[in-house]
């Protein structure tokens, strides 16, 4: 890592990734809010990206924006800059860097598996692999999410007069259910929290299909029964949900395979369906890229630096701060 | 195992009690026996299977998973059926036997074949199956359910009274096919041997202070709460049977309690040790619980009687539905009968007004004997359970010592992702002893406090025990201090809790071990 450094800083120019404070030049791989900060000078990011942080900060969250295409190379200097699409969320890349004949690639947050609300992770070979580790323990291994998507359903059929209150995060999980809904052929509407609504129209605009969606009305005298009610996993805990009498509360999240921790949130149906890599995507992306060097970002560190070592390949923790993994809390 | 496993996830994920109960019903409902029967007594811990060591399964997962792996994913998960269910890598087709097989297969397995059974068992299993099947082997399934619970759902699916249920309770056996033939009309309530079924207990409700203004004291009658433990006495034909609390029969501990009473009688009452009624203190009726040999030096210097507080039973009738002064009047009659030196009466004490009693609490207690008072309403039956507006326990004050955390460990179940359960100690000199462990006492806040002050100031780590930065004061409420040779700082807490964060006090106010000693011991 001479060319860069543990703040993922690409020094021959200048150009630091996913930065936690505004910097000069910033390249984003995707918006969520751990990755994505407003206040930069220039932003390099897909069309997308650019798109979602103006969503989220405004129209001038940064002074210039540049976009760039996915699998096209962009020079700078010495320095060749491509986007690989990470399959996370709608925009999400990961950042392949090539100086002076060395390739490291950043992942940013990745999944490997097909999501239709985005365009599908591809894997890209380098020297040097600086990825993600949310859920980087071999306790993480996603059930296929259809059939979590099957229990939202099954559940509807038990009790049919509860509302269900689904806690998703705001970008990439609450298009995602929906989206998984209608492949369920669910095609009542679906209601959302006002949090949700300007990306989940972002996401129609982007002619990703989520059918009908209505943002609840707190004041209206409808009563919800057995209707699925999207909303932040906030939202849920405070106020705002006293309107539904009886609700079932679920929530989507890798982390959600760990009862103990679901029982915690009192979230009564958890749905383990993630946006992020679980352990065998990671390990097993690591192998494929036939990476030397793995450095690890952010997560559970340890575990993948160990996997590294029996695998004789270097790893590396960098523990970056900041990075709370906001989408799947 | 599937509708078991199905179950006990649902139990442990719906909060609200009612819906716990419709579960249940649901589950009996739909449920033959004798597994809905097994399934029942599981969740009351009424069968145990420990016929396989949890080290065993640890052992087993250990030459499957590597062991670092294994130890970074347990750190972090808490739960160690949890993580074993989610970490087991083998999959396997096939179904698992039905929850009333496999506990006979458990029960039997042997010790040769168990590591590919379980091995077995674990890959053919679904995660939540396999997360059931550990908790079923390692005992304690802590979901949240009580054996009160249980029984309420019982009550509610046979539209049967509750009360009903908890007399025969301790009188039936999985897989209780009598008792799902009377709840569903096809056969009569089961009937019970009185001579040897423990009666569940009436239980106390502690007294707050608003309560005791409303109270009034003409209707009521105190005695002392010995420092003993709580026992039920069943006489007959000059046997004896003792049962603790919970309705364990603890008789072979106390071989040389005897009466020559022929007739019939259960009695409740204080178990403590000492001579010519006078009690020492409850470290020394320690000395006598949990043994399964009793040797006779040992009831030569902690001699066992009991302080008689109520009847339930004589000559077979049941004298429950009595109000406590009837009660009260055929006790006495009972005890006058057949005095012995294993029974004494607990007294009653005299007051004429709150006011008085609360000076004879403070005056009076005896720190050794008494856990406290009990108040009595004349008027009530006795009703088995805690329930309200009956009986009520004044404790005595606890005792509080600043004294400084030193370790921590993760907590269980629900607490699973905090560091709950707290080391703390007192200054020997300049060096710190640890004097005992208190997992509770503080809030959701307060928890979070202690849990982020962990984390951040971990100066070492011993597996899962963190030693923590030696800064932080919490003042420790106790009830009482017993000398100890097991503890090195030679002083044994109990029931110690912690009461309040003393963030703002620093260490060197914390005082000396021995100066607690002299105050406390
Ligand atoms: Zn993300």
């Amino acid at each position: 890592m001479k060319w860069i450094n543990e703040n993922l800083y690409i020094s021959p120019i200048n150009t630091y990734i996913d930065p936690s404070k505004p910097v000069e030049n910033a390249i984003i791989t995707h918006g969520h809010a751990d990755h994505a900060k407003p206040g930069h000078k220039n932003v390099l990011a897909t069309k997308e990206t650019i798109n979602i942080m103006k969503i989220r900060y405004g129209e001038n969250c940064a002074q210039n924006f540049q976009e760039l295409t996915l699998n096209k190379t962009l020079k700078i200097d010495d320095v060749k800059i491509t986007f690989y699409p990470a399959g996370h969320i709608l925009g999400s890349v990961q950042v392949l860097a090539e100086y002076k004949g060395e390739r490291i690639n950043f992942t940013g947050d990745y999944k490997t598996k097909k999501d239709k609300t985005c365009e599908n992770f591809e894997p890209v070979k380098c020297h040097t692999l600086v990825t993600e580790a949310t859920f980087g323990l071999p306790v993480f291994q996603h059930p296929n999410e259809h059939n979590e998507i099957k229990k939202l359903l099954r559940s509807l059929e038990l009790f049919p007069k509860r509302p269900h209150l689904v806690g998703v995060y705001a970008l990439g999980k609450a298009q995602r259910i929906i989206g998984l809904l209608r492949q369920q052929k669910y095609d009542k509407e679906i209601f959302i929290h006002g949090a949700l609504e300007k990306l989940c129209n972002y996401y129609v605009e982007e002619k990703i299909f989520l059918g009908k969606f209505l943002k609840t009305n707190l004041k209206d005298k409808k009563e919800y029964h057995g209707e699925i009610i999207l909303a932040p996993p906030s939202a849920i805990k405070n106020v705002w949900s006293r309107k539904f009498v009886d609700p079932i509360i679920c929530q989507v999240s890798g982390w959600m395979s760990i009862k103990q921790r679901a029982k915690q949130n009192l979230v009564e149906l958890p749905l383990i369906i993630s946006d992020h890599a679980d352990w065998n995507e990671l390990t097993q992306y690591i192998k494929l890229t036939g990476a030397e060097n793995v450095y690890v970002t952010h997560g559970r560190e340890e575990a993948i630096v160990h996997w590294c070592k029996m695998n004789q390949i270097n790893g590396l923790a960098l523990s970056l701060s900041g990075r709370e993994d906001e989408e799947d809390l | 195992m599937r509708s078991f496993s199905e179950l006990i996830n649902k139990l442990l994920l719906t909060s609200s009690r009612n819906r716990k109960v419709d579960v249940l019903c649901d589950y009996f409902k739909n449920t033959p026996d004798p597994d809905r029967g097994f399934t029942l007594a599981i969740i009351t811990n009424s069968l145990e299977i420990k016929n396989i060591p949890i080290s065993k399964i640890k052992e087993i997962v250990r030459e499957t998973v590597d062991e670092e792996l294994f130890a970074l994913s347990y750190d972090y998960v808490g739960d160690l059926a949890e993580t074993i269910s989610l970490i087991w890598p083998n999959k396997e087709n096939g179904n698992l036997p039905q929850i009333s097989k496999m506990i006979g297969i458990l029960k039997n397995i042997n010790k040769n074949e168990s590591t590919r059974k379980i091995h077995s068992f674990l890959s053919i299993a679904n995660e939540t199956e396999r997360w059931a099947l550990i908790k079923l082997i390692s005992g304690g399934l802590r979901i949240g359910v009580s054996s009160r619970l249980a029984k309420t759902a019982l009550a509610k699916f046979g539209e049967k009274k509750l009360d009903d249920i908890e007399k025969i309770w301790h009188g039936i056996d999985p897989p209780y096919e009598n008792l799902f033939k009377w709840l569903c009309d096809t056969g009569p309530i089961p009937e019970i041997d009185l001579k040897n079924t423990f009666n569940p207990m009436m239980l106390a409700n502690p007294l707050e202070d608003k309560d005791f203004i409303n109270l009034n004291c003409n209707n009521f009658v105190a005695e002392w709460k010995w420092d003993g433990i709580r026992v039920q006495i069943i006489i007959n034909d000059s046997n004896i049977k003792i049962f603790s609390r919970t309705g364990d029969d603890i008789s072979l501990s106390f071989p040389e309690i005897k009466s020559l009473e022929k007739n019939m009688v259960i009695l409740d009452g204080e178990l403590l040790v000492g001579r010519n009624y006078i009690p020492m203190n409850f470290n020394s009726l320690q000395q006598r619980l949990n043994r399964k040999k009793v040797s006779l030096k040992h009831i030569n210097d902690f001699p066992a009687f009991v302080k008689l507080y109520d009847i339930l039973y004589l000559n077979n009738d049941d004298l429950r539905e009595k109000n406590w002064e009837e009660r009260r009047n055929l006790l006495e009659n009972w005890y006058y009968k057949n005095k012995n030196e294993f029974f004494d009466l607990s007294k009653i004490i005299n007051f004429n007004s709150w006011k008085n009693l609360t000076a004879i609490r403070k005056n009076e207690i005896i720190d050794e004997q008494h856990e406290g008072l009990m108040i009595k309403r004349k008027s009530s039956p006795y009703i088995s359970g805690r329930p309200k507006g009956h009986w009520y326990k004044w404790k005595k004050d606890p005792k509080t010592v600043d004294a400084i955390l030193m370790y921590a460990v993760r907590g269980h179940g629900k607490r699973s992702s905090y560091y709950s359960d707290f080391t703390f100690g007192l200054w020997d000199g300049n060096q710190l002893s640890p004097i005992g462990k208190a997992y509770f006492g503080f809030n959701d806040n307060e928890l979070k406090i202690l849990d982020k002050f962990v984390r951040n100031n971990t100066i070492k780590k011993f597996g899962p025990v963190r030693e923590v930065e030696k800064t932080f004061v919490i003042e420790v409420a106790f009830d009482s201090v017993n000398s100890s040779t097991r503890h090195k700082s030679g002083v044994a807490l109990r029931f110690p809790r912690i009461k309040r964060l003393r963030e703002d006090k620093p260490t060197s106010e914390v005082i000396q071990l021995c100066e607690f000693k002299l105050e406390f011991l």
